[in-house]
């Protein structure tokens, strides 16, 4: 089988590597998920801020909160968990085989792109409190 | 020859999983998210009364599970697809694991103890 023995490439060129839209979709599914792991320290302490009586807490939470880093890394976190969530909605959908077709599952890819770019604005203006 | 694949039947249960917890999660988000708009975050106090209510507290105990458990399969995947090194690998899924046990012991007694 001199098909089995021909030369293969030992590595991935990734820059050259040219993906469909929905790859790219696929590949910020996982980095979306894996930014919002790494940073669930963050997320689980300010609930804690959020949820306790005492009014250090109120001040610290006010202070975290308000600090232009932490709210940055917020609003990376808004579209990470935005963009995980629709794609996870796209995922859930093509395993019950909604969306399977070529054109379907780009036109998909689209909208999970452009809708959680979208809701990203709206909560991150609110985020950001300009309204 | 026969050969058991040793490691085998864990796919399929994982895969579920990955699947209902990610609908437990997008069903809670949705609920929080209406609640939001109907005032629950206008004030701390409003916030506290709201995730203090019983059946709020339950269902944010399914969300934090959820979350561990879809985190945990979700990382899993990223060291194993990435990671050669066996030794590597399994030390960062023990890390992995451990955080995970942790982050869910916190998360659940700050709205336990509302």
């Amino acid at each position: 089988m001199p098909e089995m023995t021909k030369q293969r490439p030992k590595h991935l060129a990734l820059h050259q590597i040219r993906l469909p839209l929905a790859g790219y979709a696929s590949i910020l599914h996982r980095v979306s998920g894996a930014g919002l792991f790494l940073m669930l320290p963050l997320l689980i302490w300010l609930l804690q801020l959020s949820l306790s009586p005492n009014q250090e807490s109120a001040a610290m939470f006010s202070a975290v909160t308000g600090n232009l880093l932490v709210k940055l890394i917020l609003l990376g976190l808004l579209w990470a968990f935005l963009h995980h969530f629709c794609m996870g909605i796209r995922i859930l959908l093509i395993d019950i085989h909604v969306g399977v077709e070529k054109q379907q599952a780009h036109s998909s890819a689209v909208a999970v792109m452009v809708v959680s770019l979208a809701l990203t604005l709206v909560f991150g203006l609110k985020l950001l409190g300009a309204y | 020859m026969n050969r058991l694949v040793v490691g085998a039947h864990y796919g399929l249960m994982d895969w579920l999983a990955q699947r209902v917890t990610a609908i437990v999660m997008a069903v809670y988000t949705l609920i929080i998210f209406a609640a939001a708009l109907g005032g629950a975050a206008a004030s701390r106090e409003a916030w506290h009364s709201f995730m203090a209510n019983g059946f709020i507290r339950y269902i944010s105990f399914l969300f934090i599970v959820s979350l561990c458990y879809h985190a945990w399969v979700g990382v899993r995947d990223i060291w194993m697809d990435y990671l050669n090194s066996a030794a590597v690998r399994v030390i960062l899924h023990v890390l992995t694991l451990l955080a995970l046990i942790g982050y869910a012991g916190w998360a659940v007694q700050i709205i336990w103890r509302l």
